[in-house]
C-alpha cells in the first residue's frame, strides 16, 4: 500500500459524477481530501490522498481521465516561497503537522516539508510576509 | 583594557579579531575570560523584527512650477507633509487609503507604509500623488508621478523605538481568537508568540549600556547608521536578574540611516492579521571589546535570559499588570513549552535566523576594515522609568471610564 497526495482538476462539465465514491468502490482507494471546490459550470479542484495498490491507484487515476478530469502529481495547493521566507518563525506554531518546521535550533531556519502539509492554509493568513500562499 | 582608537587601528589595519555574539560565548569557555579579552576586539550582535516605530524622511525635489504639497500618498499610503515643501514623512505602519482596516475582522492589512518602505529599498518604481492650496511662490496645486529611490534628494529612515533590550512573550487565556502585534493567539493558551533575538540582541549583550550609547555606528539593514537618541519608552529601570539582564522590555534605541544604502532583504514590509501593517528591520551593533568585564555580558546565553508571559487577552489590553510565568529563550526557541501544566507551542516573530546573518555580514565588514567603530557621544539614560497616560479633565481631576 502507498498514499500518493493528487491534484485532480475538474473541467465544467463533470461536476455531477461521483468520482470519490467510484475510486472508494471499484478501485479499493482510500481517500482523505484536504481540499476541493467542485462547482457546477466552473472549473473545479480536489486535493487529496489516495491509498492503495500501486496498481489500483494507477486504475483509479486511468478511470478519472476518462472523466476528463486532469491528474497532477507535482503540485502541491500550498506554496512556500523561500525567497521571501525571513525564518521569524511566526508559521510554527499555527502548522498542524508541521510541514513548516525548525529542524536546526542553531540556525533557527524554517524548512517546508510539502508531503506533510495538509493544506488547512493556517500558514497563508498568518505569515506576516506573505511568503505562503495558495495556488487557487 | 583597550581603547576605541586602538580597536580601530586593528580594523583598519585588517588585524582586529571580530567573533558573533554567537560565536563569542563558546570562544570564552575555551580561552578563558582574560586571554579573550585580551584577544578579541569586537564582538557583532543583531535583531531582525517587526520595528513598528519606524519610517523614513523623503525629499522629492522641486517640479516646475514648483509646489508646497499639504496632502500626499505614496502609493495610496498617506504621508505627513506637514514639515518643508517637498519632504514627507512616511510611517511603517499606516494603512493604505480605504483599506477596511478591522470593518471585516479579522483585517488583512495587506499593503501599508512599511511596504511602500520594502519597496522604495528594493529599487521598485511607486507612485506619488499630492495635492496643495497654492502659494504665490509655490503655484501648483496638483502633483502625479511615478518614482524610485534614487529620484529622492534624501531618503533617510528613522526608528524612534527600535532594538527592544527584552520583549513580552504574548499568550491568550481567553475562549476566543486574539489577534496581536505578535500574531494571532489561540484561545486556552494553545500557542504563544515571543519576539527577540535573544543572546544576539544587541542590548542583551550590552545590558547597562556601557559601549551602545547616543552616536554608536549601527549597521541598519545594511547601510551604515547611528543610534540617535534614546529610544522612545526606554525605561532602564526594570527588574533584571543577577547578569543584569532585564526580565521584561527596558532600554530601545533610536536609530537613523540611508535609505539609499539599505538591503531590501533586511526591509520587509509586514502584514498582521486584525492588527495591521508594520515593518521588520535588520540592526546589527559592534560591540568593543574595551574590557574583560564587557566580553563577559557578551557571553550571555539564551537559557539566561528571561521573558514576562502575558495574557493578550486581558492583562496587556487592561493593563493590569500581571505576569503569568517567565520563560527562557532557549526554552521558547525548541517551539514548545509547558505553562500551567499544558504545552503550549510557540512561534516567534523575531527571527533569529536573520539576526545571525545579520552578525556574520557585520563581522565580515569590520574584518575588511569596511565599518570602523564610534564611541558614543553620551550614553544612554539608566535611571528613569516610563509613565503612564492619565486621562484629566481640564482641571486635572482623574476622569475614569
Amino acid at each position: 500500500m502507498i498514499t500518493k497526495k493528487l491534484m485532480l482538476y475538474f473541467p465544467k462539465s463533470e461536476t455531477e459524477k461521483p468520482i470519490v465514491y467510484h475510486l472508494v468502490k471499484d478501485y479499493n482507494l482510500v481517500i482523505n481530501i484536504f481540499r476541493a471546490k467542485v462547482t457546477p459550470e466552473e472549473y473545479g479542484y480536489l486535493v487529496l490522498d489516495v491509498t492503495g495498490t500501486d496498481e489500483d491507484i494507477r486504475r483509479g487515476m486511468e478511470f478519472v481521465k476518462t472523466l476528463n478530469v486532469q491528474v497532477d502529481e507535482s503540485h502541491k495547493g500550498m506554496r512556500w516561497d523561500e525567497a521571501s521566507c525571513t525564518d521569524c518563525g511566526n508559521c510554527i506554531s499555527h502548522c498542524p503537522t508541521a510541514a513548516l518546521h525548525i529542524p536546526d535550533l542553531a540556525t533557527m531556519k524554517i524548512v517546508y516539508d510539502s508531503d506533510l502539509c495538509v493544506e488547512c492554509l493556517s500558514c497563508i493568513s498568518n505569515c506576516p510576509f506573505g511568503a505562503c500562499s495558495s495556488i487557487f | 583594557m583597550k581603547t576605541y582608537e586602538q580597536i580601530n587601528a586593528k580594523i583598519e589595519t585588517g588585524k582586529a579579531v571580530v567573533c558573533t555574539a554567537d560565536e563569542i560565548i563558546d570562544y570564552v569557555e575555551r580561552k578563558g575570560l582574560a586571554a579573550a579579552a585580551e584577544e578579541v576586539d569586537v564582538v557583532t550582535t543583531a535583531t531582525f523584527g517587526p520595528m513598528c516605530s519606524s519610517g523614513c524622511f523623503l525629499n522629492f525635489g522641486h517640479s516646475a512650477p514648483k509646489m508646497r504639497i499639504t496632502e500626499a500618498w505614496i502609493d495610496d499610503v498617506p504621508v505627513y507633509c506637514g514639515i518643508a515643501a517637498v519632504d514627507v514623512f512616511l510611517g511603517a505602519t499606516q494603512l493604505r487609503q480605504g483599506d477596511p482596516a478591522n470593518l471585516y475582522y479579522p483585517g488583512e492589512f495587506r499593503y501599508g507604509g512599511g511596504h511602500v518602505i520594502e519597496k522604495l529599498v528594493a529599487g521598485e518604481k511607486v507612485q506619488l500623488f499630492g495635492l496643495s492650496y497654492g502659494t504665490d511662490d509655490y503655484p501648483r496645486k496638483e502633483i502625479r508621478t511615478w518614482f524610485t529611490i534614487s529620484d529622492l534628494n534624501q531618503a533617510v529612515m528613522v526608528n524612534p523605538r527600535n532594538c527592544y533590550q527584552n520583549y513580552n512573550v504574548a499568550i491568550n487565556c481567553s475562549d476566543r481568537p486574539v489577534y496581536t502585534y505578535l500574531g494571532l493567539l489561540k484561545p486556552n493558551m494553545q500557542n504563544l508568540t515571543y519576539c527577540s533575538a535573544g543572546q544576539l540582541s544587541p542590548l542583551l549583550n550590552d545590558p547597562l549600556y556601557e559601549t551602545i550609547g547616543i552616536g554608536t555606528k549601527v549597521w541598519l539593514a545594511g547601510a551604515q547608521g547611528h543610534v540617535y537618541s534614546e529610544g522612545t519608552q526606554h525605561s532602564p529601570t526594570v527588574e533584571r536578574g543577577a547578569n543584569d539582564v532585564p526580565t521584561e522590555g527596558a532600554g530601545t534605541l533610536a536609530l537613523t540611516g540611508n535609505m539609499k544604502e539599505m538591503k531590501p532583504e533586511f526591509v520587509r514590509g509586514v502584514s498582521l492579521i486584525g492588527y495591521g501593517v508594520s515593518l521588520a528591520v535588520g540592526v546589527g551593533i559592534p560591540i568593543p571589546i574595551l574590557t574583560p568585564e564587557i566580553l563577559k555580558r557578551t557571553t550571555v546565553r539564551d537559557r539566561d535570559i528571561l521573558a514576562p508571559v502575558i495574557d493578550y487577552s486581558r492583562d496587556y489590553p487592561q493593563k493590569t499588570g500581571k505576569v503569568i510565568c517567565q520563560l527562557s529563550y532557549a526554552e521558547l526557541k525548541t517551539g514548545e513549552v509547558t505553562i500551567k501544566g499544558k504545552t503550549v507551542q510557540a512561534g516567534s516573530m523575531s527571527s533569529y535566523s536573520k539576526a545571525l546573518e545579520i552578525t556574520y555580514l557585520l563581522k565580515d565588514e569590520i574584518k575588511r576594515g569596511d565599518f570602523l567603530l564610534s564611541q558614543p557621544l553620551q550614553s544612554l539614560p539608566r535611571k528613569q522609568g516610563m509613565m503612564g497616560l492619565k486621562i484629566v479633565d481640564q482641571n486635572n481631576r482623574e476622569v475614569r471610564r
